[in-house]
């Protein structure tokens, strides 16, 4: 089994209402060095091993976890774990 | 016509869109679970709003895979009238059957309240009872309704006319190009966030909605009629 870490954001060139206003909480709290808040999502997968293991997370990416229109997504694969 | 009205897990305006089509229309309708997998017998389609899945992951996501939606597509692609309204809007967006993408609010706030629509193409199957540029009162209820699309496809939309409804004044969402309801290239799939279903009653404040069903009614009756006399 493998522990597949992916990282949803938001496309550049699409605006983050919700990051904007944790922004502004934060320069409320006088963090005034923040410049750029952007929110994503934080997904974790066990999946089984195989050989086209990349292929599959890309199409399940593609699919359902991420939508392409708006959202750019990464991951890793970490070492084996035993669940 | 019969119509289906289609019911996910969360769906809560599917007894709103019934009752607009069996009273306010005066047709036959059924409600089809999203676990079955056949529209045969089916004249027309209708995704409600609601809060299908719980709105988990994104609005419409999961939905998108329900047993019911390869049957969904194959009837849009049969050229049959599919209505997507606010969470079926994105259901259908989800599904590819429309481009383009909903992202939350701008003011980040649920907004519930009557609002102007402008009727911006009136050559569609959904709108022929309209006048072109007509302003229309039509309740919306949603958190996420700001539509988005790059820049390419918004060009696409425009000068295929399938920008349907546009918000008039105020836009409430922060929608891209006031985008309140758009249309697939081939006019047979319409999505909208305001609620026509919710108008579709002179009891209740707007009955403006009911004219976008009886179009739907017109152009089966007109499509069966050429069908007998062909």
């Amino acid at each position: 089994m493998r522990k597949v870490k992916v990282y949803i954001t938001l496309k550049e060139s699409v605006l983050d209402p919700q990051g904007q206003a944790v922004m502004q909480s934060l320069h409320n709290m006088d963090y005034q060095n923040v410049k750029n808040v952007r929110i994503g999502k934080y997904i974790e997968l066990e999946m089984e091993d195989s050989a086209d293991i990349n292929q599959q997370i890309e199409a399940l990416c593609d699919k359902l976890l991420a939508n392409t229109v708006i959202e750019n997504y990464r991951y890793e694969i970490d070492e084996e774990v035993h669940s | 016509m019969k119509t289906a009205v289609i019911v996910f897990p969360g769906s809560n305006c599917d007894q709103d869109m019934y009752y607009a089509i069996k009273d306010g229309l005066g047709e036959e309708v059924e409600y089809v679970w999203h676990a079955e997998t056949s529209l045969d017998g089916f004249d027309a389609v209708m995704i409600p709003g609601g809060f299908s899945y719980g709105d988990y992951l994104r609005s419409g996501a999961i939905a998108r895979f329900a047993g019911i939606m390869p049957a969904v597509i194959q009837a849009a692609r049969e050229g049959k009238p599919v209505l997507g309204v606010c969470n079926g809007f994105q259901i259908l967006l989800e599904a590819g059957l429309l481009p383009g993408a909903m992202l939350k609010n701008k003011k980040l706030k649920f907004i519930c309240k009557t609002v102007n629509l402008k009727v911006e193409n009136n050559n569609t199957l959904f709108t022929s009872l309209y006048k072109k540029n007509e302003i229309i009162r039509i309740p919306i209820a949603h958190g996420e309704g700001n539509y988005y699309c790059d820049d390419e496809t918004l060009h696409m939309l425009k000068t295929g006319g399938q920008i349907v409804f546009t918000y008039d004044g105020e836009n409430p969402n922060g929608s891209k190009a006031n985008i309140a309801g758009i249309v697939n290239r081939a006019g047979n799939v319409l999505g909208m966030m305001p609620h026509p279903e919710r108008a579709a009653d002179a009891l209740l404040e707007s009955s403006d909605g009911l004219r976008l069903f009886q179009s739907i009614l017109n152009h089966w009756r007109e499509s069966a009629h050429a069908a007998y006399t062909s």
